[in-house]
């Protein structure tokens, strides 16, 4: 028993490895703007430990750094992470019932969109402990990355820190483009996605809806769109 | 300032912890409908989806260098290569681009 979850463990520590390698230059760039637009390193690493996430962090900060009010950013910050109440959602769906609810507190911590992610391709229940190694090393390697970032701000040029803009990116692409080359489902919900966040950006008449707001609304045509014409089978792992 | 600025990212993690743990704190019971299973189900390409397009093309403040690194990220994604990859090799064609553009 002990020795399976000490396996469930590290499995989960080496599905987590990866995302934390992606992390790396996410942070980095985090930690390079912050500390550039002149929070303390202890700060900035501190943002990072507490929030783990990507865009609502660099949006609540670049709030902070123009001096905005607490509502504001509390607001944003919260706005941007309200699809966490999806991806959570959906986790309880795939839990283990009997993991108790401290427990459930304490690794619901870590869920960002590549814990996520990952943990939703798992096959079978999700434990405690599986979960809590899918989330070490992730809080480990955005803690660092923003820490170097911090740290190198100055000494780094300019091309390479615009550069590393894109990593964020380059992870989401990195996990949705291989089930939707194997999936047709999984491809024509990415593009529903996709067309219904440029039609929410830029047509005018939506122009009153903020960025949080637009992904949440996009997420759900997309995925409704889905459910509607594509319903999974039951008990199918994966497609 | 760092008083404020303190308070404001003690404000920020509790409004990203709590979206976090809600649902899985509270919710136990298992969904029946298949229309609810799939739609939780496909949540991960949708967000993921609409989080990056079409944010990625100003992800760099150059267009050029941002739509090179989209070609060779979706281009590694589609052989399969996993996260690191896929981002290193995005940054790196940014950066080399960024010499060009």
């Amino acid at each position: 028993m002990e020795q399976s979850k000490k396996n469930q463990f590290i499995h989960g520590v080496k599905r987590g490895f990866p995302i934390a390698l992606g992390y790396l230059p996410v942070s980095f760039t985090f930690g390079l703007m912050a500390v550039n637009g002149g929070l303390p390193l202890w700060l900035t690493v501190f943002i990072s430990l507490t929030n783990l996430t990507s865009a609502g962090q660099f949006a609540g900060t670049s709030l902070i750094l123009s001096g905005a009010s607490y509502l504001e950013v509390t607001l944003t910050t919260f706005v941007i992470n309200i699809r966490y109440m999806l991806m959570s959602l959906s986790l309880s769906q795939k839990l283990d019932k009997n993991i108790s609810l401290a427990k459930r507190l304490v690794f619901g911590f870590g869920i960002t969109d590549e814990t996520f992610s990952v943990a939703s391709a798992e096959p079978g229940r999700l434990t405690n402990e599986y979960m809590l190694g899918l989330i070490s090393t992730p809080i480990l390697g955005w803690s660092l990355g923003t820490l170097l970032g911090g740290l190198i701000c100055s000494s780094l040029p300019e091309a390479l820190s615009s550069a590393m803009g894109i990593a964020l990116y380059g992870m989401f692409i990195a996990i949705i483009v291989p089930p939707a080359v194997s999936s047709r489902p999984v491809l024509t919900i990415i593009l529903v996605s996709v067309a219904a966040t440029l039609l929410l950006r830029y047509l005018p008449v939506f122009s009153f809806i903020s960025d949080g707001f637009r992904a949440i609304i996009a997420t759900i045509i997309g995925a409704s769109f889905g459910a509607y014409f594509y319903p999974v089978k039951e008990e199918s792992t994966d497609d | 300032m760092i008083k404020k600025a303190f308070l404001s990212v003690l404000l920020m993690a509790l409004v990203t912890y709590l979206p976090r743990v809600l649902p899985i704190a509270v919710f136990r019971k298992e969904i029946k409908s298949p229309f609810i299973k799939s739609f939780l189900h496909y949540i991960p390409f949708a967000v993921l989806a609409s989080l990056t397009f079409p944010d990625i093309f100003f992800s760099t403040g150059n267009i050029s260098t941002a739509l090179c690194g989209t070609a060779v990220a979706l281009f590694l994604a589609y052989k399969g290569k996993g996260l690191v990859v896929v981002a290193l090799g995005a940054i790196l064609t940014v950066f080399l681009t960024g010499l060009v553009f």
